[in-house]
């Protein structure tokens, strides 16, 4: 009984992630368009962009091999997985123990791995160019994300989200310069691998200064579909786990009735909204930089949670 | 009664050697003698594989011991299997397998099959006694014989310039490798000089003695493992060998190297000292990023993997090193979970690099080419072993659900329980060696990208890619063994841990908590509450999510699929010239690594405007390690060689001169000495 119950709840997390992640893409999309003083597209364009791709014929390059074909749905089903491991509005779910978050970060680099590789795949310029860029993007953001993984280890002296979770709300961490460290490099990496503004624009096409763009510049119809299916996931990922370690607050013990449950649903919606707006205010303020810049604001990334590491070998206090 | 049986098993590989002389001294019979050679490998490696595997097993019983009457007189041969022995043994007669197994088809198309089959047995057998051996003379002396056979399997194509060139630096290099080794085994004598390493392991020596012996040891075993600074002669001569001969020596002999330095710092030198391990983790963390910028830099694929090797080394020594340091520490627990995450590696990298070299194999049988930039789109015309050779490819860039993730995530897990070493040096160390670490893994999925996405992926480059056919059965049967080993290895790594656990116990006096028996076995590397991985249930959760999308997509939307020209932004170029090679794939990332770390620059020359001129972009780089370090003492010799020249054109009352006054040199050197 206790299984069916926690299968039931992973389940819902499940389609959770999956419902609400076009939402928050088309909230911060919502967000910049007010932000500059247009109407901007529905809430929900996200849901129609999608259904409309998924009805489309897929037109696939002539030389395109099956793995480009089976790329999409590994890009998907990875970054489906990674999101449903992160606890948002209740901890302890029945498979977040079978993946920490290493693991959780792990996922998203093989996705990654296929996306570049999807990337190369038909021989052209463009796929090139995005992969390439993309693979040097990550070869800095995975390690700073390891780093920042490594600084709230430490001080949770655990690697699960779940039990990192309940020592965060706990209020045992109380202010560290380690965890303010490891916040800002958190969300530096968030906006590298989620391809937003200043290190690539998710609205820019035909452009060289393109990346995750670039890359699949290629597919068409239902592919395209799950793999703007997999990015919004990918945001929500990072703005739940961003909650999730940093404001922790709401999220429902595993032992909670249906009112906790309530409450954590409500404030898992406030978070992400939150966030999204968060998200929108900086991209509206922000340009967009140089390629060849982002190994600085990266560089940046990578030392503070070297940094908040290195406190924390010194000092478990700081 | 294993070691026994072990020896049989290497007295028939040795037996194999004269026969395969005298059958492939014939052009006509040499068919015969490619398939009895592999042939007989392979089942002699898999029963050798199997007794390893027993005595791992059955390793609490006994350890298994016998002295042979050769050798040194006084001493006899030592062979000794322990828990260690064992799982070496496995490692090293698994790729002995599969490249037998591999080589039963690739081998036929070997053009000169003599300089190539009565070695390679010699140098399975060899490996093999090195593990076995359990005197110091007998270690060396199989030291030696693998070395040497593996330097004749290097030049077996010693028509081609380079493979002589690498085969003189490999054989400086392991000649240099021995001596330090030899060294460090006269040190560890004593001077009593007693050889065995039953003697050895009884006696203590100081600890200034100590340390002299490990720095000996990490240079002599390092340099055939391939550390950096010592890697200069690896990415020279694995590549040279015949590619079933490149997977064992990257896959199973740096693996014996690993052995060696392993058999001496945790076995025979007793309790180490602390600052030990800041030299093997600096090691480690150094070797590792420098050998995958290396790799980045390449666009010759047995080369990438061969200096992907020495990237790997360093995530192993990393793993040795933070064992060492929690051992000195008294904390066997933790030391137990590195040393397992070390081993663990050892065991996966043979794998997957004996895979990879595979492929790479095919691919240079069926194009003759190893240069990247001369293949792609060979996935169309060679799909199994495309499959096989990304299989690897995953396993090797650590990520789930394969099984190089596996041992990175305990080498992860094993540097977030060091904050509660006492000591400042590796306080500081150790959060640097993780982050070089992070950056590694990072890095290697780079560059694996860039090695099956130019070499499998896009337009064929030249005809001879186009061309391509798919290889043999019996190479494919080999990858895709090895292909599959990644995977269990990844999903179940719970029964590999439990498998290792009689080594820690023997080396650090503890093993990782018991696997086998946890819920839907998952991985616990210390407590549940604090990590735990579970790579069968997300290899089943990916798989599974991925088909109910497929699916429901396929049956609710839309299955259409119409093929038409590539889009490309409106400008497809009909040229597979325009697509992105092997350098332009890695330019972002040498621009952002290689400008300090290779001295890279771009220079670009543009003709005046109207001059028909081509323009050009030229790319210079320097390997600093060879500039600095060894191209001084090649031309301190050079110059040393050069002036001593001149003693070899004297006249007869020159010499006569010399000899006289050499004499009276050392007659006065006679009279003076106290």
């Amino acid at each position: 009984m206790a299984l069916i119950h926690d299968l039931l709840f992973q389940g819902a997390e499940m389609l959770l992630v999956l419902l609400l992640a076009p939402l928050l893409t088309g909230f911060v999309r919502k967000v910049k368009a007010r932000l500059l003083r247009r109407q901007g597209p529905p809430l929900i364009q996200p849901y129609r962009d999608l259904i409309r791709l998924l009805r489309k014929d897929v037109v696939l390059a002539e030389n395109a091999s099956w793995l480009f074909r089976v790329i999409p749905y590994i890009v998907f089903a990875g970054t489906w997985v990674a999101a449903s491991l992160v606890p948002t509005f209740r901890s302890g779910l029945l498979f977040s123990w079978s993946a920490d978050l290493i693991a959780i970060i792990a996922l998203l680099g093989s996705a990654r791995f296929f996306l570049a590789l999807a990337g190369l795949d038909v021989g052209t310029s463009f796929g090139g160019i995005g992969s390439s860029r993309e693979v040097m993007i990550a070869s800095l953001a995975e390690p700073a994300m390891l780093m920042i993984v490594f600084t709230l280890a430490l001080i949770a002296g655990s690697t699960q989200l779940s039990s990192m979770a309940a020592f965060m709300v706990s209020g045992e961490a109380g202010l560290r310069v380690s965890l303010g460290l490891a916040l800002l490099a958190l969300i530096m990496v968030a906006i590298a691998e989620n391809a937003r503004i200043p290190v690539d624009n998710p609205a820019t096409h035909l452009e060289l200064t393109m990346v995750h763009e670039a890359m699949v510049l290629e597919y068409s119809g239902r592919h395209l579909a799950l793999i703007d299916l997999a990015s919004e996931l990918k945001l929500l990922l990072y703005v739940s786990v961003i909650a999730c370690l940093f404001t922790p607050w709401g999220i429902a013990p595993p032992s909670a009735g249906a009112s906790a449950i309530g409450i954590g649903v409500a404030s898992y919606v406030i978070k992400l909204a939150v966030g999204g707006t968060l998200l929108g205010l900086f991209e509206t303020a922000i340009a967009k930089m140089r390629v060849f810049r982002v190994p600085a604001f990266l560089g940046v990334a990578l030392m503070f949670g070297l940094l908040g590491t290195l406190l924390l070998f010194v000092s478990r206090s700081l | 009664m294993m070691v026994v049986y072990s020896l049989y098993g290497v007295a028939a590989l040795l037996a194999m050697a004269p026969i395969a002389i005298v059958l492939g001294a014939s052009p006509h019979r040499a068919g015969v003698a490619t398939s009895f050679v592999y042939g007989g490998s392979l089942i002699v490696t898999l029963t050798l594989a199997t007794i390893a595997l027993l005595s791992l097993s059955q390793y609490s019983s006994s350890v298994s011991i016998v002295t042979l009457p050769i050798g040194l007189p006084w001493l006899g041969a030592h062979f000794r299997i322990d828990a260690l022995a064992a799982f070496f043994l496995l490692v090293v007669n698994l790729g002995g397998a599969a490249a037998s197994l591999f080589a039963l088809g690739y081998g036929q198309h070997e053009h000169s099959p003599q300089r190539v089959l009565p070695f390679y047995p010699v140098y399975l057998a060899a490996m093999n006694l090195v593990v076995m051996a359990d005197d110091a003379f007998s270690f060396l002396l199989s030291w030696e014989f693998m070395s040497l056979s593996s330097w004749a399997l290097v030049i077996a194509h010693h028509r081609v310039n380079e493979n002589v060139k690498a085969g003189y630096i490999y054989l400086l290099m392991a000649g240099f490798g021995t001596l330090a080794l030899l060294l460090g085994f006269g040190l560890l004598a004593g001077s009593d000089g007693n050889y065995a390493f039953d003697a050895i392991r009884t006696s203590h020596s100081s600890a200034a003695l100590a340390a002299l012996v490990l720095i000996l040891a990490l240079i002599g075993a390092g340099s055939k493992a391939g550390v950096v600074p010592l890697h200069a002669w690896l990415p020279l001569a694995h590549p040279a060998a015949p590619s079933h001969v490149s997977a064992l020596m990257s896959g199973v002999m740096t693996k014996v190297a690993v052995y060696g330095f392993i058999r001496i710092a945790f076995d025979l030198l007793g309790t180490p000292d602390w600052w030990w391990s800041m030299v093997v983790l600096s090691v480690g963390g150094i070797t590792a990023v420098m050998g995958v910028l290396y790799a980045l830099m390449q666009h010759d694929l047995k080369r990438l993997l061969a200096y992907h090797t020495v990237e790997n080394i360093g995530i192993i020594f990393i793993g040795l090193g933070l064992s060492l340091a929690f051992k000195a520490h008294g904390m066997p627990v933790a030391a137990a979970l590195a040393l397992t995450a070390g081993l663990f590696h050892v065991f996966n990298h043979s794998i997957f690099k004996s895979l990879l070299f595979f492929g790479a194999g095919a691919v240079l049988n069926a194009t003759g080419e190893r240069d990247m930039e001369h293949l792609g789109g060979l996935i169309h015309r060679m799909p199994q072993t495309a499959f096989a050779f990304l299989v690897g490819c995953v396993a090797i860039s650590a990520l789930p659900p394969l099984n190089g993730f596996v041992s990175e995530w305990l080498t992860f897990q094993a540097i977030l329980l060091s904050p509660q070493l006492p000591s400042w040096g590796l306080k500081f160390l150790v959060p640097a060696v993780g982050g070089l670490l992070a950056l590694s893994a990072a890095l290697a999925a780079a560059c694996f990208v860039k090695a099956f996405g130019v070499s499998f992926l896009g337009r064929p480059r030249t005809p001879a890619a186009a061309k391509a056919r798919e290889t043999d059965s019996n190479s494919l049967a080999a990858m895709f063994f090895l292909a599959a080993l990644c995977l269990v290895a990844g999903i179940l790594p719970g029964i590999f841990l439990d498998a290792l656990a009689p080594v820690g116990k023997a080396l650090v006096g503890m093993s990782m908590p018991h696997q086998a028996g946890l819920q839907w076995l998952t991985i616990v590397p210390v407590a549940e509450s604090r990590s735990s991985y579970n790579g069968l249930l997300v290899f089943i959760f990916v798989v599974l999510s991925g088909s109910i999308a497929a699916f429901a997509i396929h049956r609710l939307a839309s299955d259409k699929l119409r093929r038409a020209p590539a889009w490309d932004c409106g400008y497809p170029d009909p040229s597979p010239a325009t697509q992105y090679t092997a350098s332009s794939f890695a330019q972002p990332i040498r621009r952002v690594y290689g400008t300090s770390v290779f001295r890279a620059c771009e220079i670009g020359e543009m003709p005046p405007p109207g001059a028909t001129a081509p323009a050009r972009l030229t790319v210079q780089m320097h390997d600093l390690i060879w500039d600095i370090l060894y191209k001084p003492i090649a031309v301190g010799i050079g110059y040393a060689t050069e002036k001593l020249n001149v003693l070899q054109f004297l006249t007869i009352r020159r010499y006569l001169t010399l000899v006289f006054t050499a004499l009276v040199l050392l007659l006065l050197v006679l009279a003076i000495w106290p």
